[in-house]
């Protein structure tokens, strides 16, 4: 079973933090980090290649140099190896144009070693698209399960796996015929302590490194800035709605006002 | 040919027969788009035994239903829902696509746009049209939701984007309206499927409650402490309103994350919601701000959150809420009403 993860590098934004008078972000405040569903769903892999008792995990990244980062924290969580898409022409990509390059990468990943599952995260944190899974396995023509709850069984032998996936009003139960692709929420699973070896191992390792001029045939109209079809406009504070009434008077005068205007609402507050 | 495209379209997403509110409330928002570019909007409805609810899509505001009707497409999966909805986008070739921001309307929007090749700008809050170059401007929340980036897509049709549920308005149906249904065949084959779905399990948690809440009592971090919140529990229990947070109070721990109303938690739209030691910064404000009537209890002056609110009160909310809770106690026994957990 070789398991290949899509794996990206964000600012955290949790920790971004926002300065309230001109309302601009401090990126200094932002350590890069492994997009926290990207970490899931390297853990997920971790998890089925335990279950099944072998098997091979890679991780692919598209990004600037210092996204060797998170594939050596990728093999500390017990990732196999790790590839890195790296080059100028790149830069600039919207999903469209980031699954077209990744989708280069798995099949140069593919032919030395067929792709049985590729994990994705439910989205980066940085966009919130969630586009680049389910547009990679258009890609390569494979099934995407998207938002996956659970991952059920694996099985080797049927070449399946059976999934629970969110949808708007709950849950389903999903089969899928390997290869396919799943991209993962957080509830997946829980990231495990790294043990040791694996932290040993990722200190010293150095992932594979590709730049443009790595794949045959690919179609450069298609990469970066150029091969994305969605641009930014305009950036613009969210216009803010004029503020209502404040109430004057006593804390008992605000109170008596407060509940005469729900009063005439009653019907929110009281059936027959 | 970029001219060749003409029309709005939404993605009409039914589950088991049943249309997401977000689809009609798309409609509605489409319905301004296809005005302002004065084309027709249509539905695009995929399902099995699905027919009869044609009438209800053009009610909510369509000109035209395109429809595919196929026992493959009973449940969503991606492969048959994209097999018919780029039949029907090749054929008819609409200029705006739009679909609900929900797992299957995401996933269905990917990877249609990856076989177009063509725009998708993800969990849009705000549409509207640049007449001079008559391109749909798609506004999403970027950075945190600090600052709104609006998306173009040039060159390429049609242009798509998903929109969050809850942020635009259906318009009130009109069971009068006369509309156009369009239905196509399609080859489709169980045995060609590579997914199937084995079993659909309906979920109805506190987030579905908070959603669908007529009154909504909201909690900041300005209760002070877990003690202090417990007013807001104790507002919320004799009116009959749900309970909500925001993240710094999930944070703390005092409510789980299911109740986080906001950009990165639940967007709501009650008849009311108070909001309590509430500061209102923008990733709060988005998922509460199209509630019909909001009072804000705040005893900061300045703030944001009284630009928001309909209904102002600067003052202490631990001195306010428990008068409020006293006198309502007192006019419920008044009343002699049942309290209705709405
Ligand atoms: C990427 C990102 C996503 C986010 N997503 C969300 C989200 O989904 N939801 C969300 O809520 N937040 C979100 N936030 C956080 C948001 O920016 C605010 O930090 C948060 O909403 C503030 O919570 P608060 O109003 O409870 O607390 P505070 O900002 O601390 O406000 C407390 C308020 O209570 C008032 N107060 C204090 N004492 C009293 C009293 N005795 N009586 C009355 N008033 C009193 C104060 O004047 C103050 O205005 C997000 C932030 C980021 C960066
Ligand atoms: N540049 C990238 N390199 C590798 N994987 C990516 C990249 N961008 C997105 N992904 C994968 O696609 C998922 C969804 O990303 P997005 O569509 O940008 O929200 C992420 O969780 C990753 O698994």
């Amino acid at each position: 079973m070789h398991i290949v993860v899509c794996i990206k590098q964000v600012p955290d934004t949790k920790i971004i933090k926002i300065n309230p008078k001109t309302n601009t972000l401090d990126r200094r405040s932002a350590p890069a980090i492994l997009n926290p569903y990207d970490a899931h769903a390297v853990q997920e892999a971790v998890n089925i290649k335990k279950e099944l008792g072998k098997g091979h995990i890679s991780v692919i990244s598209m990004g600037p140099p210092p996204a060797t980062d998170i594939i050596k924290k990728s093999v500390e969580i017990g990732a196999d190896e790790g590839y890195l898409i790296t080059d100028r022409a790149f830069a600039g990509a919207d999903t469209l144009a980031t699954s077209y390059a990744l989708s280069k990468g798995l099949e140069k990943i593919a032919k030395a070693r067929p792709i049985d599952m590729i994990i994705c995260g439910k989205q980066a944190i940085d966009g919130d698209t969630g586009q680049v899974g389910p547009g990679i396995a258009r890609r390569l023509d494979i099934p995407p399960v998207t938002n996956v709850l659970e991952v059920l069984e694996v099985n080797e032998k049927e070449r399946t796996v059976l999934v629970k996936r969110k949808t708007s009003g709950g849950y389903e139960i999903v089969q899928a015929e390997l290869p396919c692709l799943l991209t993962v929420e957080k509830e997946v699973n829980e990231i495990e302590y790294a043990p040791l070896p694996n932290m040993i191992k990722a200190a010293r390792y150095e992932p594979v490194i590709w730049t443009v001029n790595d794949f045959e045939g690919v179609d450069r109209t298609k990469l970066g800035l150029k091969g994305s079809p969605t641009v930014v406009g305009k950036m613009f504070t969210p216009p803010r709605p004029e503020g209502g009434k404040k109430l004057e008077g006593t804390a008992d005068e605000q109170v008596k006002q407060v509940i005469d205007i729900m009063l005439e609402r009653k019907e929110l507050f009281f059936v027959k | 040919m970029i001219e060749e495209y003409r029309g709005v379209w939404v993605f009409i997403e039914q589950n088991e027969g049943v249309i997401e509110s977000v689809s009609l409330e798309l409609l509605g928002a489409g319905r301004d788009l296809a005005d302002k570019l004065q084309v027709p909007l249509a539905g695009v409805l995929l399902g099995s035994e699905v027919k009869s609810l044609a009438s209800q899509i053009i009610a909510y505001g369509a000109d035209i239903v395109y429809m595919i009707d196929h026992p493959v497409l009973k449940d969503y999966r991606t492969e048959s829902y994209m097999k018919g909805l780029l039949k029907l986008v090749e054929t008819y070739k609409p200029e705006i696509l739009l679909y609900g921001a929900t797992p299957n309307g995401k996933d269905l929007a990917s990877a249609v746009a990856t076989d177009l090749a063509t725009g998708l700008t993800a969990d849009c809050t705000m549409l509207d049209i640049d007449m001079e170059n008559r391109l749909l401007e798609a506004s999403r929340p970027a950075f945190g939701g600090n600052i709104m980036a609006t998306i173009l897509c040039k060159k390429d049709r049609p242009q798509m984007a998903t929109v969050r549920p809850k942020v635009m308005k259906a318009l009130e149906p009109d069971e009068t309206r006369q509309g156009k249904v369009v239905e196509e065949t399609i080859d489709l084959k169980e045995e060609d499927m590579r997914t199937k779905v084995l079993k659909i399990v309906k979920d109805v948690t506190e987030t579905a409650s908070l959603a669908d809440a007529h009154v909504i009592v909201c909690g900041g971090k300005g209760m002070g402490d877990e003690l202090g919140f417990q007013l807001i529990h104790e507002f919320a229990e004799v009116i009959g309103a749900s309970v909500g947070g925001t993240r710094d109070v999930i944070e703390a721990g005092w409510l789980p994350y299911e109740y986080q109303i906001g950009q990165t938690g639940q967007t709501v739209t009650p008849k009311m919601y108070f909001a309590v030691g509430v500061s209102g910064a923008i990733q709060h404000v988005v998922g509460m701000k199209n509630s019909d009537v909001i009072i804000a209890i705040n005893n900061d002056p300045n703030a944001p959150i009284f630009d928001v609110a309909t209904y102002g009160i600067v003052g202490d909310a631990l001195e306010i809420l428990p008068k409020l809770i006293e006198q309502f106690k007192q006019i419920r026994k008044e009343m002699g009403g049942e309290i209705s957990y709405a």
